[in-house]
Parts: C-alpha cells; structure tokens; sequence
C-alpha cells in the first residue's frame, strides 16, 4: 500500500494549507446546525412532563459531556500516534485538542450544576457522572499544566503524550469506580440501544447539536492546528514563503 | 566480564537503593511522621469523639497515606538523576522496564510499607476495632502499592521540571482516586463489621494492573526525561 499520500499530510506545510481550507467546511455547518438545534430544542421540542422547561438545557449539557470524552479519545489517539511514529503533527493536534476538550468538560459540569440547582435542589451533588466529569476535568488539567512546563517543545510532547495514554488506561477505571461508588444520577438517555427513553421531537434537536458540537470541534481544531504549527514552525523557510505570499 | 541477568539487576539495583535509603534515616521518617501529623489534625479539626472518628477513619487513614506516600515520590528518581546514576541505567543495555520496577519496589519498600506498618496504631487512635485493624493493613498495603507504581509515572514525568513536586500530585492525585474510593470503602466495611472482601479485592485487582502497566510507562517517561 501507498503511504505516502500519509507523509504529505503530516508534513507542516500541507497540514497548515489543509487546516486552512477544511476550517470553514467544519465552521459554517457547525453554525447552522447549533442554530437549527437550538430552535429545535428550545422552541419546538414540548416542554418534559416531570421536568418542565429545565430539561432543556440537557441540549447543552449531554453534547459537552458527550465531547469532553469524545476530545480525550482523540487527544489520546493523537499522542500515541505521535509518540510510536514520531509524528510532530499527531503532537500538535494532541496540544491543540486539549483545552478545547477541558472547556467542554467545563460546559458540562456547570450545566449539569445549573441543572441540579432546579432538578434536584442542590447545585453540586457528589454523585457518580459529576465527579468522573470533575476527575476527568483534573485529567486535562494535569496534561495541559505538564505540557506547559517544559521549555523544550520535543519532550513537552512525548511526556505529555505518555501521560495522556497513562490517563485514557484509566479513564475507564475512574468511571466504573465513581459509578459504583454512588448512583443518584439518572440512568443515561442515549447510550441505551434499541429505543430510547426520549421521544421523538425531543431526541432530534439532542442528535442535531451532538453532530454541530463534533464539527465546532473539528473547526477549532483546524483553526488551533494552524496556530500551532505557526508556533512550532515560526522559523522555517515554507512558513516566510507561504506568509509573505 | 561475566553479564549479569535482569532478575540480578533487578536485585542489585532493589539492594542499592534499600542501602541508599537507609543511610538517610530522615527519608524513611519524614513520611511516617507526615502520616501521623496528617492524621492527627483530622481529630483536632473534627473533635475528639471516636465514634464520629470511627465512621471517618477509612477516609482520614487514606489521604494521609496517600499525601505520605506522594512526598517520598519526589525523591524516587531526582537524585539518580543528580548524580548520572539514572543515564547509567538506562545505558545499561537492561530492561529499563524491570529496573524501574525494581525501583519502584524499593521506594515501596521504604516509605509504602512504614506506613503500612504505623496504619494500625494510627487506626486504634482512630477508634477503629481490633477485628478491623487486617482490613486495614491489607488496604493501606494495596493502596501504596498501587500509588508507588502510578506515582513512579508522575515522578519520571516530572524529573527536572522545576515545581515539580507540586505538578506531580496535580498528575497523580486524579489517577489514584479509584484506589481511594475502594481502599476507604474496604476500612469503612470493615469497622462497620461487614466483609471487606469485595473492595480488597478490587483494590487488589488493580494493583495487579497497575504493576504489569505501569513499568512500561515509567520506562517511556525515563527515557524522555533522561535526553
């Protein structure tokens, strides 16, 4: 098989002009479709029979916890690739998911704080997918704090991505753990198979914002790749050439 | 010149470490006594009545023992690296794998296992019952066990950084909190005269993966420190 095509990828200056021409095709129907899913979710889904209006924000919340987790996948997808093939780009994308994924896990858990408060009387309960969405938070806290200091750029990445494989081992571990540990929360809506507990013109609105959450990311991933790559490769000759152009 | 075997590398570094450790009585202590300063603010805090200790000494035990066992992991890999012993080792054509568990053996051995030995008393203290005291021992022996080999991660991670002993507990506190919840989990059960069969052994269970993973990660991280 033919690799190659791979090579010029990870390559700085391609990567760069890919990310460019491929952030708007992620950003503007990220835009519509947050749109579309508000409306859907904000205006034309009925209100919950036991919840009211409040159940709405779980538009919000679900996709920002769907993502926080989603982003720790890639993130540590990306450093392994990184780390085995000694791929500088795999590295980049690794530190550029990763506050984007911290401040998902951070939507969700003040949405779900700003949901308990009506829901369940309280703003924080220490109950099991609240606390591993806050370990999981500390978990990107730790990989950021780690990348950030190191001065040298090449062991920032390979320390960053062991630590982040290190985590994504035990991502599972902490979820199981904290579940067993207390279960107060209400079983999950979507990952159960076959039916689902929501109905219909409820569960699109949910679907549709999950899908424009992914492609939001996908578009600050490119935009945040490309500023990384301007940082790492602020002293080669391509980047004189393509900026001067 | 005779080659000497990994398991007798493994052995002799396990041995110079135990000797090194020794002779700096400080190192050993200097835990031991932050785990029962630690725990001896609990009761000052909270007030004096051991019913109300009772019912929190899996917990109070635990992050004493974790916050103990975390200042004795600055030293694990710093002054090996100080001195070049740690390049030594890594050019040494060994499994750098089983030689950083070797390590991690030792550093167990030195402050994991005094702390295991004091949880006990500690416990009493606590007004914990005497049918309660092996669950405890067990648990605090496990949950060491399971901190030097995570930790001994952090620590190669963050050899050379300067405020590295701050950043090293920001990584490791969040991956050893599962021991935390079944290690606590097995002393509350047991105080309260239940079995503490089911938490042990998952706090047992994840020792065990913990000490087939964790030297391959140790490994990786020593060899991006050590560069």
């Amino acid at each position: 098989m033919n690799w190659t095509w791979l090579h010029k990828f990870a390559s700085p200056p391609h990567a760069y002009r890919i990310a460019g021409r491929l952030a708007p095709w992620f950003g503007w129907p990220a835009f519509l479709l947050i749109g579309a899913g508000l409306y859907g979710g904000l205006v034309l889904a009925p209100p919950d029979y036991q919840q009211g209006d409040a159940f709405r924000i779980v538009y919000v919340h679900a996709p920002s916890a769907w993502m926080s987790m989603f982003i720790y996948g890639t993130m540590a997808v990306a450093a392994a690739i990184g780390l085995i093939w000694r791929i500088k780009l795999a590295h980049a994308v690794a530190a550029a998911s990763a506050p984007v994924g911290a401040w998902f896990t951070v939507a969700a858990l003040s949405t779900g704080a700003l949901w308990g408060q009506p829901m369940w009387g309280t703003w924080w309960v220490w109950d099991a997918r609240l606390t591993s969405e806050l370990i999981l938070l500390f978990l990107y806290v730790g990989f950021i704090a780690l990348r950030s200091s190191f001065d040298n750029r090449d062991r920032a990445d390979r320390a960053g991505a062991v630590l982040a494989i290190v985590g994504v081992v035990n991502l599972p571990i902490i979820h199981y753990s904290v579940y067993w540990w207390n279960t107060l929360h209400q079983p999950s809506t979507l990952t159960r198979l076959g039916k689902p507990t929501m109905s219909g013109d409820m569960l699109w609105p949910l679907l549709t914002m999950l899908f424009a959450f992914m492609l939001y990311f996908g578009a600050v991933l490119m935009v945040r790749l490309r500023a990384e790559i301007l940082a790492r490769e602020r002293n080669a000759l391509w980047l004189r050439a393509e900026i001067g152009r | 010149m005779n080659r000497v075997s990994a398991a007798q590398a493994m052995a002799l570094l396990y041995r110079r470490d135990l000797v090194l450790a020794f002779r700096h009585w400080d190192q050993v202590f200097q835990p031991l006594l932050f785990f029962a300063m630690v725990t001896t603010l609990f009761p000052l805090a909270l007030g004096p009545e051991l019913d109300e200790l009772r019912s929190l000494a899996g917990g109070v035990l635990w992050v004493g023992a974790l916050l103990a066992a975390l200042l004795g992991l600055d030293f694990l890999f710093r002054s090996d690296q100080a001195d070049g012993a740690l390049e030594q080792l890594l050019l040494s054509g060994q499994p750098v794998a089983l030689l950083a568990a070797a390590k991690g053996a030792a550093h167990w051995t030195v402050c994991g296992l005094p702390l295991v030995l004091a949880s006990p008393f500690i416990a009493i203290a606590l007004g914990v019952p005497f049918s309660a005291l092996c669950a405890v021992v067990l648990s605090i022996a496990l949950g060491t066990g399971i901190l030097s080999a995570i930790g001994a991660i952090g620590a190669a991670l963050t050899l050379g950084l300067r405020r590295g002993s701050m950043l090293l507990s920001l990584l490791v506190l969040p991956l050893v909190m599962p021991a935390l919840i079944f290690g606590a989990r097995a002393i509350d059960a047991a105080v309260l005269g239940d079995s503490a069969r089911g938490p042990l052994l998952l706090l047992a269970a994840m020792l065990v993966l913990a000490l087939t993973l964790a030297p391959f990660a140790i490994a990786a991280a020593l060899r991006i420190s050590a560069e």
